[in-house]
């Protein structure tokens, strides 16, 4: 017994080394768990309120070019309200009518603190629980899509990015039905990669890539990005195409969170469909 | 002892802030990404004590974690390097031993002796810290070129960080 003590006591710095180990590494692993609310992390209100306070700082200095975006947003939504006004009566005065169900609805939010450079990037919003964002929620920019929200707390939430090895987007070539997954292969935050597109479709470089309504995330249609390069790898069976990505990660400021209003009716149909098998 | 304490703690917040704040939001071609808050590990004093030496590490890491939302991953690259620390200070120590009081810096030991073992470590800190990021041999190739690009950015940091802030060839400390 005594041995035991006197070898633990000789080598404890090779014990703590170990046991330091083994709790980062429990730590990353129970964050990697896709939807666990991790202990500490961005949505922590202190280092949330500190990006608060840093943002005020740097939207001060970006007050010019984001003016000049938000003007030219407005100046194309006031276009397709008067255009589209008779499909968008339901917005304008709520009837119960048959024929144009809304299904989607958006919740308008702010980039507080936002990475492009690591393998796994990760955005963080200034609404929460309490503007209804929940887990799982797409976000869309006004250029194409950003990501799919990960962990929520009272008055902001964590997006995970397309720029993450975890991200798969459901999308398709639009004008064509074939369907593939885009994934980012790291590297440059202007390229994802699109696979799963089998090699007798005809491919144009600068043919639109958009989401399909497979996801119960995301609208059908909203832009991913362009063709930017395509080919067929030796022995294999379908494209690998480099899609240029419409939305621009490094400067990414307002954002849109889709709620998608029968989310839950299709997810449970879903479930108990797969559960029959 | 008190001013020992306090200097640490000063650069501790200081280097940390500067991480999260600052430098995370550089970023060059994807590739480079500087890690300067290691210095802080590198410059505690020689007799530091080595369990508080792994703590200290272990802290600084969760510190900058918990900005970057990477929960753990910078706490389990700090602590490796650490470890390795009190190896190479004996490998390293000039023949007569360090002398007493001795402070770590490029203004202490020469500039061929503080870049060796700065370097060292800084690339023990980044290959743990990348690998365990990007977590599949796949990448294996890409990884490495990150690796040794943000090691060198980060070193010429250091070194810049020393000469800016901690190096004063006149004045006593």
């Amino acid at each position: 017994m005594r041995n035991i003590f006197l070898f633990l006591w000789r080598s404890y710095f090779f014990i703590l080394f170990l046991l330091l180990e083994v709790a980062s590494f429990y730590l990353i692993v129970q964050n990697n768990n896709y939807q666990r609310a991790s202990f500490i992390n961005s949505t922590n209100a202190i280092s949330a309120s500190l990006y608060g306070y840093m943002n005020n700082i740097s939207e001060y200095v970006h007050l010019k070019p984001t003016n000049e975006a938000l003007a030219r947003e407005n100046a194309l939504l006031r276009k397709e309200t008067a255009n589209s006004f008779y499909n968008n009566y339901l917005q304008v005065k709520p009837v119960k009518d048959s024929v144009f169900k809304q299904q989607y609805t958006y919740i308008t939010a702010k980039v507080i603190n936002n990475t492009v450079s690591r393998r796994n990037n990760y955005l963080t919003l200034n609404r929460g629980s309490i503007h209804g964002i929940k887990p799982e929620m797409g976000v869309i920019s006004s250029n194409g899509i950003v990501g799919i929200v990960k962990d929520v707390s009272e008055h902001f939430c964590t997006v995970l990015s397309l720029l993450h090895k975890e991200t798969r987007i459901s999308s398709k070539i639009a004008g064509s039905d074939y369907f593939g997954s885009m994934v980012w292969e790291g590297g440059s935050p202007r390229y994802a990669t699109l696979m799963d597109i089998p090699k007798h479709v005809q491919l144009k470089l600068g043919d639109r890539i958009v989401t399909t309504s497979y996801s119960s995330v995301f609208p059908e249609g909203i832009t991913i990005g362009t063709i930017a390069a395509f080919e067929v790898k030796p022995g294999d069976n379908f494209y690998t195409i480099k899609v240029l990505l419409s939305t621009s990660f490094e400067n990414i400021t307002y954002v849109y969170v889709v709620n998608n209003l029968m989310k839950a009716e299709q997810v449970k149909l879903e479930e108990a469909t797969k559960n029959d098998q | 002892m008190i001013s020992d304490i306090l200097a640490n703690a000063f650069r501790f917040i200081i280097l940390v802030l500067v991480q999260t704040l600052i430098l995370n939001n550089i970023q060059l071609s994807g590739y480079i990404n500087p890690y300067l808050y290691v210095l802080f590990i590198l410059l505690l004093p020689i007799e530091t004590p080595k369990w508080l030496l792994l703590l200290l590490a272990f802290f600084t890491g969760l510190g900058v974690d918990m900005f970057s939302n990477t929960m753990g991953l910078h706490a389990s690259a700090c602590v490796f390097m650490a470890y390795f620390r009190p190896y190479l200070l004996k490998v390293l120590a000039p023949r007569e031993g360090y002398a007493n009081e001795t402070k770590l810096s490029l203004r202490s030991m020469n500039l061929r002796w503080f870049i060796t073992y700065a370097s060292i470590l800084v690339v023990l800190h980044h290959l743990f810290l990348f690998y365990t990021e990007a977590f599949r041999f796949s990448e294996f190739f890409s990884t490495l070129l990150r690796v040794i690009l943000s090691s060198f950015f980060t070193l010429l940091l250091i070194l810049i960080c020393q000469y800016l802030f901690f190096y004063n060839p006149k004045g006593q400390r």
